[in-house]
């Protein structure tokens, strides 16, 4: 995800100091990773550089300046480009899991296994992410279900993969 | 594999089906209240090993403890007892009837065991509101849809209070949302009574629903919880 493009989207409501943004953040797509302030002070400073951002007011306080940052026009284009660009599909799983079981294979290792204690792997997480999506609200469920069926579409792959291991074997030992 | 507080426990089990060897020293465990999914690919013996724990289908060899009483040695009428009283189960199609009302429906297992017809339907009108289809009572299985017929069946599969819930595919023939809906009934409904559920499944997102997962190939099982 796009933690630049994500605090500007924040940003398009109204200005927000960096605390707020964070808080924001975390709240609607931070549940995994929340981000340490030092990723939103260093973000906004990089959006400033690049007068995608603008220095709205500044309050004194006890500690450290509270900057306040709005959106600027060229800040809302890239914005808008962002979300009009699809993302590229990830194909990091097939990538590691296949030279792991290639190389099972290669090896005289049990592939089986490879693929049963990453299916049992995978399902732990669905657990967890079901467990969630029963416990959230309608946010919660739709993050939780784009997660649950991206893990169901790997499930597949290593359900198909199991079920051609012997042909695999013959192929790569060839 | 004997775990201490199992209320049923498989082991060694051997099934064929003339030549087509069905399960080959499959095994199997479950406590109450605790759900187990049962996965595996088509073929791989995993309703066979769901049949053979319900005490549908005789293994050829093999060992079926139920609350600490071996299966093979009951009779037919002790086996049928137990699974009018002690099991629930759910399948994928077909299993309402389609003459009774959704209400009669739910009720038949408490009226087969000779529950009067008022205290029946009483329970059952409970079980279908927990389940979210106490509107439908008066209308016929196919009167309702594919969704609504599913949490009948589970409203009637928990309605004696079993011990343990035999699922097998049960949302197989349902949309996502509905498919959801009735696993969180049925798992909800099984915690609540402290019911043990057997679910087989080839979907890892109905398994998602479960505590932990058996898998079955070529008629071996594995316990991934001892794995992982």
């Amino acid at each position: 995800m796009s933690i630049g493009h994500t605090l500007l989207g924040l940003l398009e409501s109204g200005p927000r100091h960096g605390y707020d943004l964070k808080r924001a953040f975390d709240e609607k797509f931070g549940h995994d990773r929340p981000l340490h302030y030092g990723q939103v002070y260093s973000t906004m400073s990089r959006l400033l550089k690049n007068g995608l951002v603008e220095v709205d007011g500044i309050e004194p306080g006890g500690g450290p300046e509270r900057k306040r940052y709005a959106i600027t026009d060229a800040g809302i284009t890239d914005v808008e480009r962002w979300l009009a660009t699809p993302e590229a599909p990830e194909p990091y799983l097939q990538s590691t899991l296949y030279t792991k079981v290639v190389l099972a294979l290669l090896t005289h290792r049990d592939a089986a296994d490879i693929l049963d204690t990453q299916r049992a792997e995978h399902l732990r997480l669905m657990r967890i992410l079901t467990d969630r999506k029963r416990r959230g609200d309608l946010a919660d469920q739709l993050i939780c279900d784009h997660a649950l069926f991206h893990l169901e579409a790997d499930l597949r792959w290593l359900e198909l993969t199991a079920a051609r291991l012997d042909k695999l074997a013959e192929a790569v030992t060839k | 594999m004997t775990p201490d507080g199992s209320l049923l426990v498989a082991d060694d089990l051997h099934k064929a089906y003339g030549p087509t060897v069905a399960l080959d020293g499959a095994g199997f465990s479950i406590h109450p209240g605790e759900v187990v999914a049962v996965m595996g690919p088509s073929g791989s013996g995993k309703s066979t090993l769901l049949h053979c724990l319900a005490g549908i289908v005789t293994p050829d060899s093999g060992s079926i403890l139920y609350n600490g009483r071996e299966m093979a040695t009951m009779n037919d009428a002790e086996r049928s007892a137990l699974r009018r009283s002690e099991f629930g189960f759910v399948f994928q199609f077909g299993q309402l009837v389609p003459e009774l009302t959704c209400v009669e429906n739910v009720a038949l297992p408490l009226r087969l065991n000779g529950t009067s017809r008022k205290e029946a339907e009483r329970a059952a009108l409970t079980w279908m509101e927990r389940l979210e289809v106490d509107d439908l009572g008066k209308k016929r299985p196919g009167e309702v849809s594919g969704g609504q017929g599913q949490r009948v069946a589970v409203a009637r599969a928990l309605v004696t209070d079993p011990r343990v819930l035999f699922a097998d595919e049960p949302t197989g023939a349902l949309d996502s949302l509905n498919g959801e809906r009735v696993m969180e009934l049925l798992t909800d409904a099984a915690r609540t009574t402290n019911a043990a559920v057997v679910l087989v499944t080839h979907e890892a997102r109905v398994a998602a629903y479960s505590d932990r997962e058996i898998v079955v190939r070529d008629g071996k099982s594995r316990d991934m919880e001892r794995v992982v």
